[in-house]
């Protein structure tokens, strides 16, 4: 970790002429106020995209985003102020600001700086500049021939690459110094493809916390462009959806959108502190089948919604939420951990310096079940087999939830037959895994295209599950 | 408590403006000195303050001062984008350089450049977009309070909230660009909301509401938010499910705007070049009913999306999108337009201001044209798909049974097509929302799939 908060020094604190000694002397100018913590968040990010359309990179674009957030805390109270500019100056008029909350009173104890556990689940690589501008373009172009070769139904081609590199460092006024280089990269690609007037849309797309030399190396964008012409041409051949109350089979992978949109957001700290959630109060009791355990998990090496350490500087971990059914526990931040007597959980994320940190999700995943996929859908006789998804939403007061697939069969006399347009599934969060009947044994992870949003602000996410056979839920299509 | 001021506080008025026009020109003139043959740069910088309180007591105060350029060089037809919240010298010049090097090395695109000079806004008018609201942070407190309290005091079914907030912003955006376009204007706005949960034995249901204007003198009653915020919440307890049926759908006003957006969106002249609309090829068709008119509003003095000129300098002028239900025009930029072989309609990032037109009823007097139905009022998840119009999205609101409410529904689905749901748009109340930037009362719709129990 010495040598992460290192490099985050160099390019955070050092351009201003920052020392570790300011940060202690700002926080505990802020501590002079009735504030039970602060603390200063710095932060350095750098994103490029390039887009390719009509068979040419005619786009591309390159942003900085920089500044320094700075929050006070006074028992359930959160005065937050930042500045674009990291100087010293404007660090002390938004300390100013922030402390507002709370009144002039006893000196808080400012913690001497402690060293943080080591976990190194990337590498601080720099996947903006790892390569040059034409190695990216010649992927894009490469992707696209690959997708136009497949099937002459293609007509259009949209293909991105995305890379970013964030660098963050946060102090706070418990001790906490320590920072992070958090490489993130993306290959989107989506084709439409046309058949007698008929025209449908397909898209993939993957990444995740590494150098964009492991999507060369794996050839991982070129199964991309397989897998969007795949996907349209599917739906070239759709019927409409049916709608209902049906046995539901979702595939592995990133049908755990589910999870998340389900179990995950309820769960939560800040809305279980707060009594908002459908799922407060509900630690130790059955939430969902026996065959269900589901965990959030940080701590996975290169995962899009990994972190060495979330934006408090609390080492991520793998947190079980459900186990065998039983409600475990919440995801927290600092805050709400403390107002729920609890520790954190290493989930207080924030979109960037100018956001609040909140209790958020890393990656979310069911553990691998007992059955083989194709013993779990010969069990059902009429439903629908939903594979691949487009987003969701929750209301985590009510528990309602819905997730769009964008890829779905039917299911008929235990056989996959027709594929159905995508259609939206609407639930209630505390009560549909208790409908789990099978759990399959081919737990898989999305390709790292997920991005969660609450309270306006975007944070990556990660999800995963098994085949998963769900014996009512409601599918929205049309054919009643 | 105490009134903080912001160490770099940014004043605004007219010297701020000009100010902030020179640091544009130079951006342009660093553009043209590193080889770009013409250049586009957007200058915005923000500043404001909200206050939330929950239960009662203060829970965040948060101060932002933000800003942001964005530059566009073009080397021939060849385009490079780059930004930077960061607005130091040195910053701005590695950002003009950044666009540059992408450039030299994007492909050539005939419909790359500025917008045709002859379209731009020589004279831009000032549409009374700015009102300050010189708020102390104990002032905010105390009218995030006051909302909230009207919730709470509703009714004794309200048990928990999530908060009251108010939120007052402004700022300043210049664009500017090598055909001698230097403009710039500051714009303001005011919101204050509420969000609220009711409890009773069944469960908890939560709803909000709120109110938001250019000038605080506009905001609603801010006791009625809460208090709106409350009912809205305590109305939505105990419900039921549907079973699977066809049945007409009124939109309320208050989510009825995102049908039309689903429009814009199809219109839009990169969803039309890409192919990846619906609605192909449409102009001077049929796509609504001969009562359905839509007119873009560019210039409504305060107008939550009004703005003199668009993204790229051009003038915008009030024009009809929909005529008699016949698709008028597409919505463009210079470079879908391009890419149509059409001229920029002025909406280079998005539209200003649109008005659907509205038949003599009232909600009450659309429910009871459509007798038997579902009035919904809240949607959930993006289950649109833009190119083939297929729409499936979470929905709960009340049955309605002879032009009156029975009981709050949730956990359904609605479905259709849009170009059916456009089609078969039977009427629109009087009762527009003017809190968002496209202006339409709530909406019957003839026919649509609700899936259920």
């Amino acid at each position: 970790m010495e040598k992460l908060l290192q490099q985050a020094r160099g390019a955070l604190l050092e351009p201003a002429g920052i020392q570790d000694q300011d940060l202690a002397r700002v926080l505990d100018q802020i501590m002079s106020y009735e504030v039970d913590a602060a603390d200063l968040y710095f932060q350095h990010n750098r994103f490029e995209s390039w887009v390719l359309e009509d068979g040419i990179v005619k786009e591309g674009s390159h942003n900085i985003e920089q500044g320094v957030g700075v929050r006070a805390i006074s028992g359930e109270k959160t005065g937050f102020a930042y500045s674009d500019a990291i100087m010293l100056p404007a660090l002390t008029a938004a300390a100013d600001a922030a402390r507002a909350i709370a009144h002039v009173g006893q000196q808080g104890s400012l913690q001497a700086w402690s060293r943080s556990a080591y976990q190194q689940l990337y590498l601080p690589q720099d996947p903006v500049h790892d390569f040059s501008a034409q190695v990216k373009i010649d992927l894009l172009q490469r992707i696209d021939g690959l997708a136009r070769r497949q099937d002459a139904r293609v007509k259009q081609v949209i293909a991105s690459i995305a890379a970013t590199c964030d660098t963050m460092l946060v102090a706070g006024s418990d001790g906490t110094l320590c920072g992070d280089v958090r490489p993130l990269v993306r290959v989107n690609v989506s084709v439409v493809v046309e058949q007698n007037g008929r025209r449908e849309q397909g898209s993939a797309g993957g990444g995740g916390r590494y150098s964009l030399q492991k999507i060369l190396d794996d050839d991982f964008a070129t199964s991309l462009a397989q897998e969007a012409v795949r996907e349209a041409l599917i739906n070239l051949e759709a019927v409409a959806a049916p709608a209902g109350t049906m046995t539901v089979v979702l595939g592995p992978g990133w049908p755990g959108v589910l999870l998340h949109e389900a179990i995950g957001h309820g769960l939560e700290g800040d809305f279980n502190r707060k009594g908002s959630s459908a799922f407060s109060g509900m630690v130790g009791q059955r939430v969902a089948s026996e065959q269900c355990t589901v965990v959030d998990d940080g701590t996975l090496p290169e995962r899009r919604g990994s972190l060495n350490i979330d934006d408090e500087g609390t080492r991520s971990q793998c947190t079980v939420l459900i186990e065998n059914g039983i409600l475990k526990g919440y995801m927290q931040d600092k805050l709400n951990a403390k107002l729920m007597q609890v520790a954190p959980t290493g989930n207080g994320r924030r979109e960037s310096y100018a956001h609040l940190p909140l209790p958020r999700m890393t990656n979310t995943y069911m553990l691998a079940g007992k059955y083989d996929p194709g013993e779990i859908i010969a069990t059902v006789d009429k439903g629908l087999y939903a594979v691949n998804f487009g987003g969701g939403q929750v209301d985590i007061t009510s528990g309602k939830f819905v997730f769009s697939a964008s890829e779905a069969y039917l299911i008929e006399n235990g056989k996959v037959t027709r594929p159905v347009k995508g259609a939206t599934l609407i639930g209630n969060g505390p009560d549909v895994l208790t409908r789990v009947a099978m759990v399959g044994n081919d737990l898989a992870l999305d390709r790292g295209v997920g991005t969660c949003g609450k309270d306006g602000q975007s944070v990556p996410v990660g999800v995963g599950q098994p085949t998963m056979k769900i014996t009512e839920l409601t599918v929205g299509g049309t054919s009643a | 408590m105490t009134t903080s001021s912001h160490g770099q506080d940014l004043i605004i008025n007219n010297d701020t403006i000009e100010r902030y026009r020179q640091r544009v020109a130079r951006v342009l003139a660093l553009a043209a000195d590193a080889g770009a043959t013409s250049a586009e740069a957007s200058l915005n910088v923000g500043k404001g303050l909200s206050a939330t309180v929950r239960l009662g007591e203060v829970e965040t105060v948060e101060h932002n001062l933000d800003q942001g350029l964005g530059v566009t060089v073009y080397m021939g037809a060849r385009k490079g984008t780059a930004s930077t919240t960061d607005l130091s010298d040195s910053a701005i010049a590695e950002t003009v350089t950044a666009a540059c090097d992408i450039a030299r090395v994007t492909s050539e695109d005939p419909c790359n450049g500025l917008a045709d000079a002859a379209l731009l806004a020589r004279n831009p008018q000032d549409l009374d977009l700015y009102h300050q609201w010189p708020l102390t942070v104990a002032e905010a407190i105390a009218i995030a309070q006051r909302c909230e309290d009207a919730a709470l005091q509703y009714d004794k079914r309200i048990k928990n909230s999530e908060g009251a907030t108010l939120s007052s912003q402004e700022g300043i955006n210049i664009y500017g660009n090598s055909n001698e376009f230097l403009h710039g204007y500051a714009t303001s706005r005011h919101t204050v909301s509420c969000s609220v949960i009711a409890e009773d034995g069944a469960g908890m249901e939560r709803d909000y509401w709120y109110s938001s204007a250019r000038c605080a003198d506009d905001l609603d009653a801010i006791g009625g938010i809460g208090k709106i915020a409350a009912e809205r919440a305590i109305n939505r307890l105990n419900p039921r499910r549907l079973s699977t049926r066809q049945s007409p759908v009124v939109f309320a006003a208050d989510i009825a705007s995102g049908l039309f957006s689903s429009y814009v969106s199809a219109i839009s002249g990169t969803s039309q070049y890409r192919n990846m609309t619906f609605l192909l090829d449409c102009l001077e068709q049929q796509v609504f009913p001969d009562y359905i008119n839509i007119r873009e509003e560019p210039w409504l003095k305060r107008g939550n999306a009004s703005s003199p000129y668009d993204n790229e300098g051009v003038a915008t002028a009030p024009s009809d999108l929909v005529a008699g239900g016949v698709a008028k025009r597409y919505v463009l930029g210079s470079y879908s337009a391009c890419k149509l072989g059409l001229q920029t309609t002025g909406n280079a990032g998005g539209v200003h201001n649109l008005v659907v037109s509205h038949g003599v009823h009232t909600l009450e007097k659309l429910l009871a044209k459509m007798g038997t139905g579902l009035l919904v009022t809240e949607l959930m998840g993006q289950g649109i798909n833009r190119t083939t119009g297929d729409y499936s999205r979470g929905a709960a609101g009340y049955w309605v049974e002879n032009g009156t409410l029975q009981y709050p529904v949730s956990e359904v689905t609605i479905a259709g097509n849009l170009k059916d749901m456009f089609r078969g748009i039977v009427d629109v109340a009087t009762d527009v929302d003017m809190r968002r930037s496209i202006l339409t009362g709530s909406v019957l719709i003839d026919n649509m799939t609700i899936a259920g129990e």
